[in-house]
């Protein structure tokens, strides 16, 4: 043998190596991504309403196994899974609120029920409980009742797929927003569908949800101030109260276009 | 428990090898050495003749198989769609009949990231294990996971050109598999975060089906395609946790697939089929210790093995039970 050769690498060798190189970038590749997913998250990019009873939010990202339950449960479908281009959280659950709001026409909170990993928290029973937000005026020009306007016939129009619980209209059932008319000298919408108002002025008539005590709301959640005239028309604007618990109702019924409410994820956004 | 050991460590990554002629038992030695016996000319047309039967026969146990996949994922879907609360949730987590069931492996990372765990979980976690233990641990895998049938159909596509030489299949290091399944609990630990679910096929898939496709399948499709044009059933063979997590509950498993050395040929074609050839290597001639060897950890029990085989020599057993 000619001892000047270099030596090459035996293929069996290189074949070996290839596959070792491979492998790496592979794994590193697949972490990688999985890490992309994380980024968003972390940085608290995108806030989104959570159902009733969510965890602040890191906690509630370590906790939800992305299973759906709570969407399952849900009456009104206020709940669907967050998307990979959502950057919540892929598979977990957000709710719409001007499409769907949680009206809480469960009563029984069966998404809190459905969670199999206290995503949502066990710790609360009523729906003056949860902290999913707090409701933010955040375009009191465009309040109806601010320009002493009111509604006659539906809320959101006959295109809108919303649904809402009307307890005169049918206890059990929420019906979709665009079969009920209403008749309104002046708009006052946010107050008169607001779960927590409406269970405020059962309790009050002596007639609590499910005939339980507990169902009682302590405060109340949002009213109409009067602000003087238009026209010789009352003007009003709405503020939101401590008793507000973000579920979204007001800023989904809101008949202007976009909504005068926003829920507001600063302050709130899920419990300790 | 040295059987144990092995199983474990080849499910960990390890290339099973040929056997010191110590290590192989007096029966089996009487096994391979009358191997050359049996392999007369009439076996051997035997053998083929019984092998283009199977053929033909067209895969017993991948059609019901299939079946039972298609039917169980299914049952979320229809549950849902019709309210009738039969197989609530997905995958990750669920009721049946009001019962709770847990993923073993996005259980495990909810409790690394969480560091707490609800009553409901663990009952949904002591109950998937009995389930998977009993029915043999990686059998979700191939009867369940619906990433496994969409993987099943890109490998007949990526055999079809690599047939044409259009593609070639490019094999990873096992090992992989067991260091991606540490980084993701690492990871879930550390984060605080459940990062493996982002990537899950297993999760995303199952999700689209009850809830809607959405543009986390574009990442699926991208897997598929990976295993179309460069490795055949890549993702897992090489890289889900989720097949890890499930291979260590299988690893004590009753339900297993034998190979009997006495009634095999060492013909080949079960690896050919197989997705872990690797725990085939008691198929490999002069290799099996025992005249009967219990397939390891790593099996899917997906019966592909049983469906070629001309002699009969893989069949499920259910410890106990013997043949099934």
């Amino acid at each position: 043998m000619d001892k000047k050769e270099t030596p090459t690498p035996k293929p069996a060798m290189t074949m070996k190596r290839r596959k070792f190189l491979r492998t790496l970038v592979m794994t590193g590749g697949l972490v990688g991504a999985s890490l992309v997913g994380l980024v968003p998250v972390a940085k608290g990019w995108v806030k989104r309403l959570r159902p009733p009873g969510a965890l602040l939010e890191k906690d509630f990202l370590a906790s939800c196994i992305k299973c759906g339950q709570c969407v399952q449960v849900c009456p009104v479908e206020a709940i669907s899974l967050a998307d990979l281009i959502d950057g919540v959280g892929v598979g977990t659950p957000i709710i719409d609120p001007r499409q769907q709001a949680c009206d809480f026409s469960c009563d029984g909170l069966q998404c809190v029920l459905a969670c199999p990993t206290g995503a949502l928290t066990h710790h609360i029973n009523y729906p003056h409980e949860a902290e999913m937000a707090v409701a933010k005026v955040v375009r009191p020009k465009l309040c109806l009742a601010s320009q002493g306007k009111g509604v006659h016939g539906t809320a959101r129009g006959d295109n809108f797929h919303g649904l809402l619980r009307y307890d005169e209209v049918d206890r059990w059932n929420p019906i979709p927003v665009s079969d009920h008319q209403y008749d309104l000298e002046v708009c006052d919408l946010c107050v008169r569908q607001c779960p927590i108002e409406i269970r405020i002025a059962q309790c009050a008539a002596g007639n609590p949800p499910a005939g339980d005590e507990n169902q009682c709301p302590p405060e109340p959640a949002i009213r109409l101030v009067e602000t003087g005239e238009v026209d010789g028309r009352k003007t009003f604007a709405p503020e939101v109260l401590s008793g507000c618990v973000g579920c979204g109702v007001c800023e989904m019924i809101c008949p202007a276009e976009p909504s005068v409410f926003e829920m507001g994820l600063d302050n709130r956004g899920g419990h300790a | 428990m040295k059987k144990l050991v092995e199983s474990l460590s080849v499910l960990f990554g390890k290339t099973p090898g040929r056997p010191a002629p110590e290590e192989i038992s007096k029966k089996a030695q009487t096994v391979h050495a009358g191997m050359a016996e049996k392999m007369t000319r009439e076996l051997h047309l035997h053998v083929a003749a019984e092998r283009a039967k199977k053929a033909a026969a067209a895969n017993v146990w991948r059609r019901r198989r299939w079946a039972v996949l298609i039917v169980v994922n299914l049952l979320f879907v229809v549950s849902y769609k019709f309210d009738i609360q039969l197989m609530e949730g997905a995958l990750t987590g669920s009721r049946f009949v009001g019962f709770h069931m847990a993923d073993l492996n996005a259980a495990l990372q909810v409790m690394l990231a969480y560091k707490q765990v609800l009553i409901n979980l663990l009952i949904g976690i002591v109950t998937i294990f009995l389930v998977w233990w009993l029915l043999g641990g990686r059998t979700f895998c191939s009867w369940v996971c619906p990433y496994h049938l969409l993987s099943e159909w890109a490998e007949i596509l990526h055999l079809k050109l690599a047939k044409k030489k259009l593609v070639k299949d490019n094999s990873f290091d096992r090992r992989g598999r067991t260091l991606l399944w540490i980084t993701f609990a690492v990871l879930a630990f550390a984060t605080g975060y459940t990062i493996f679910e982002t990537i899950s096929p297993t999760g995303i898939i199952s999700r689209a089906l009850i809830y809607g496709p959405g543009v986390a399948l574009v990442w699926v499709l991208g897997l598929l395609l990976f295993e179309v044009l460069y490795s055949r059933r890549a993702w897992c063979r090489y890289a889900c946790p989720i097949g890890l997590t499930y291979g260590l509950v299988g690893s004590l498993s009753p339900m297993k697939v034998v190979h009997d050395a006495s009634k095999c040929f060492n013909d080949g074609a079960c690896r050919q089929v197989c997705m872990v050839p690797h725990v085939l290597n008691s198929t490999i001639k002069g290799r099996a210790k025992t005249v009967k060897t219990d397939l390891g950890a790593d099996c899917t029990r997906c019966g592909a093995c049983m469906d070629v085989c001309p002699t009969d020599a893989l069949n499920f057993k259910f410890k106990g039970m013997g043949k099934l």
